[in-house]
């Protein structure tokens, strides 16, 4: 066959080696740099499993749910830009990773799914523990693999990392039958692959890059507005050059925070339904919007058609279907933005844009984040800001979905690129805890927390297990405010104050009790002036978990808001009636 | 609403014909029809589909088409001169009275006569889509038994005049 003799070919130095596809799995896995996988055994896996205990240099860190494998790696990739490894097994195995899948592709992050997979001669009988894995996440994964010839295994195994982590990045599948794992095949050593008809662009034409400086410095008051792209092309350092030159605020999506230091003065914090007033009222008045890795996402736009009406626009994105999709931009720039920012920086003017810098300041100092604070609770506003005191932003972040992941993004001074993950794309339950076990792989000693709600803690609480069996130093921060705090925020504020099935008190655990029923020091904390004593006990314990409950106002809300679908113009403070 | 042909070629791998409905599937959008074989080089399939819909999403879709792995060149004829054929075997009730008619009709569309049973005929017919409607619309009087038609394929035309 052909794929067998450029492999053969690869080898011409030495002897091709004949290995047991489990082997060749394995080896290619080391071969690609691989230190850690999550994962979780079973029955087709039995030889990959036998081998992965011979095999102490690759770290398998067992998971409770396979959910929380996919979450773990994900958070292990968003630290260090490197794809995540999860390994299960198939069908149930293979299935609980969905979630996990469609959570890394909406926010691109580079993931290799393995999967084990039924003897080839049983797919499609209905065999035991079988799932077409590759039919079911084919809309969520960048690309998928049924390997059907163990000569083929290495080289897809390397292909996946190249595509994982290569253009925009997403998650890869690769489904792994049982024989063929344990079938005899020709390694093939990690090259440059080369796969024909998949050539992401980096390079941004020349061409566009001047038309966009040109429409930069006509430019009376641009903005640039930065999503997780810049992170991912860790282009964070070359962003802030730009935005210095040209003197152009910069404001953020929820995955951009952290590129820009959030006490920069041309800092505006996020953007969007829950954006600053200054950010989301500078996308409606600057005249030139630079949009860099970002995709226009309905949470940051409100309604399109009065989305920064007055702006020419220009759009950078490594991923052209991105460019147009919801909003028509004037300047498409495809490529990366490491490439194309310092290019972009040559050609613009230094300039002061005085009036336009004055009008941002004087936004800024009127219209502050603010909150009050609730007798006889913990703000959790204030919990949030505390960490960031304590840790001097130092830190990586995972956070849940709905009000903790709001209020975090609003009032942690994010100062550093990798260090907030949060499921901003599909807004997934459960992610942070997951995600913080395996951003701690990735950490290199940084301290990492998991903060959520008492909600999504309990979609995925069973990974304590993972964080004490590993000694994971994850501070788990939950903000109890006994209900799904977003939806009852929705239910109150358009549903008339019907809480139909957001109030979940009734049933859920003590959570310190359950914390230290895993071995797990844990503490309910239920008063203001002692929200900071206990996070700095949290802090002392760097060799395992640490669990903190704080009683937070039941009714407490998220603002600024822009309610779906209105004008991000229309905010609502919180201080109306 | 226009109805929308891509060219699209690609390696008929394990999993890309799927990926490539699903970009349709994916956006709520059907495919009138859709067809392939292999393109110029062995390796490389050439499909032609048609789909109709709002023009910014079937861009959309295009875009996303030429994303995936395993699809090397996405071209939307629609706004440009194409040449397509469609071939369609339409099998008609043709009892002796009828069948000098129906051989008649054929004629004029230049369609072929390449089946026949003492209650059948089936008619083989090349064209662009809409002869291929006219000719069965004028075959129904008689009775369409079955009917299988191959959707449209299609090239874009090399000479492009400016007129």
């Amino acid at each position: 066959m052909a794929l067998q003799q450029t492999a053969v070919k690869k080898e011409k130095d030495d002897k091709p080696k004949v290995m047991k596809g489990y082997e060749l799995l394995v080896q290619s896995l080391i071969d690609e740099g691989v230190k850690h996988i999550f994962g979780y055994p079973g029955g087709v896996l039995l030889d990959v499993y036998d081998e992965l205990y011979r095999t102490p240099e690759l770290n398998h860190i067992l998971v409770r749910h396979e959910q929380g494998a996919t979450h773990a790696a994900d958070g292990f990739a968003r630290v260090t830009g490197k794809p995540g490894v999860v390994l299960v097994t198939s069908g149930p195995g293979a299935t609980n990773t969905v979630t996990g899948i469609a959570t890394a592709y909406m926010d691109s992050i580079p993931l290799v799914v393995l999967t084990g997979q039924v003897p080839s001669k049983l797919i499609g009988f209905d065999a035991f523990q079988e799932a077409d894995i590759v039919g079911i996440t084919r809309p969520i994964t960048k690309h998928s693999y049924l390997v059907k010839d163990v000569n083929d295994l290495s080289r897809i195994v390397h292909e996946a990392f190249y595509i994982a982590v290569s253009g925009r990045p997403g998650p890869v599948l690769i489904d792994l039958p049982k024989d063929v794992l344990n079938e005899k095949g020709v390694l093939t050593r990690k090259e440059d692959v080369d796969i024909e008809g998949y050539k992401p662009v980096y390079k941004g034409h020349s061409r566009q890059i001047q038309k966009a400086a040109e429409l930069i410095n006509q430019a009376e008051r641009p903005l640039i507005y930065i999503g997780g792209g810049v992170i991912m092309a860790n282009a964070s350092q070359e962003l802030q050059k730009l935005a210095e030159r040209g003197n152009m605020p910069v404001t953020a999506t929820i995955h951009g925070l952290g590129s820009m230091p959030a006490n920069h003065e041309l800092f505006l914090g996020m953007v969007g339904m829950h954006g600053t007033w200054t950010a989301n009222t500078a996308i409606s008045e600057c005249d030139v919007l630079i949009a860099i890795g970002a995709r226009f996402d309905d949470r940051v736009t409100g309604r399109v058609n009065s989305f920064s009406t007055k702006s020419k626009k220009i759009h950078i994105d490594i991923d052209p279907s991105c460019i147009s999709k919801i909003i028509k931009v004037n300047i498409p720039i495809v490529g990366d933005a490491k490439d194309i920012i310092p290019e972009m920086t040559k050609l613009i003017e230094s300039k002061q844009r005085k009036p336009w810098i004055n009008s941002i300041k004087e936004w800024k100092k009127e219209h502050p984040l603010q909150y009050k604070v609730s007798d006889g609770f913990v703000s959790p506003q204030y919990v949030i800001e505390k960490i960031n005191d304590l840790t001097g932003g130092d830190c990586i972040v995972a956070v849940d979905v709905g009000q903790n992941q709001m209020w975090t993004a609003q009032y942690f001074g994010f100062n550093q690129p990798r260090s907030f993950l949060n499921s901003g794309g599909l807004g997934t339950m459960g992610y942070s805890l997951p995600a913080a076990i395996g951003a701690s792989f990735g950490a290199k000693g940084k301290t990492v927390f998991a903060i959520c709600g008492d909600g999504g803690f309990q979609m995925n609480m069973q990974e304590l297990a993972t964080a004490a069996r590993y000694n994971v130093p994850v501070k788990i921060i939950i903000l109890n405010n006994e209900y799904l705090g977003m939806v009852r925020q929705w239910q109150q504020l358009f549903r008339g104050a019907r809480y139909s099935h957001t109030w979940i008190k009734q049933g859920t655990p003590d959570f310190a009790k359950l914390a230290n029923s895993f071995g797990i020091e844990a503490y309910k904390v239920t008063k203001q002036d002692e929200v900071e004593s206990y996070l700095k006990k949290a802090m002392k314990v760097n060799d395992k978990p640490f669990l903190l409950e704080f009683k937070v106002p039941p009714e407490e809300n998220v603002y600024p808001m822009v309610p779906a679908g209105a004008s991000l113009s229309e905010m609502i403070t919180g201080s109306e009636k | 609403m226009k109805r929308h042909t891509l060219s699209v070629l690609f390696k008929n791998k394990y999993n890309a014909l799927p990926r490539i409905t699903g970009l349709f599937s994916g956006k709520g959008y059907n495919i009138d029809s859709m067809s392939f074989g292999f393109g110029e080089e062995p390796e490389f399939t050439r499909m032609t589909i048609t789909s109709v819909g709002d023009k910014n999403i079937i861009e959309q879709i295009a875009k996303q088409l030429h994303k995936l792995v395993d699809v090397t060149k996405v071209t939307d004829l629609t706004e440009q001169p194409f040449v397509e054929r469609e071939l369609a075997l339409i099998k008609v009730n043709a009892p002796q009275t009828n069948r000098s008619e129906i051989m008649q009709l054929a004629n004029i569309f230049r369609a072929k006569i390449i089946d026949i049973s003492p209650r059948s005929v089936t008619v083989e017919i090349t064209g662009k889509r809409e002869k291929v409607d006219a000719a069965m619309g004028m075959l129904e009087q008689f009775g369409i038994v079955e009917v299988a038609r191959t959707g449209s394929v299609a090239l874009k035309r090399e000479y492009q005049s400016k007129v």
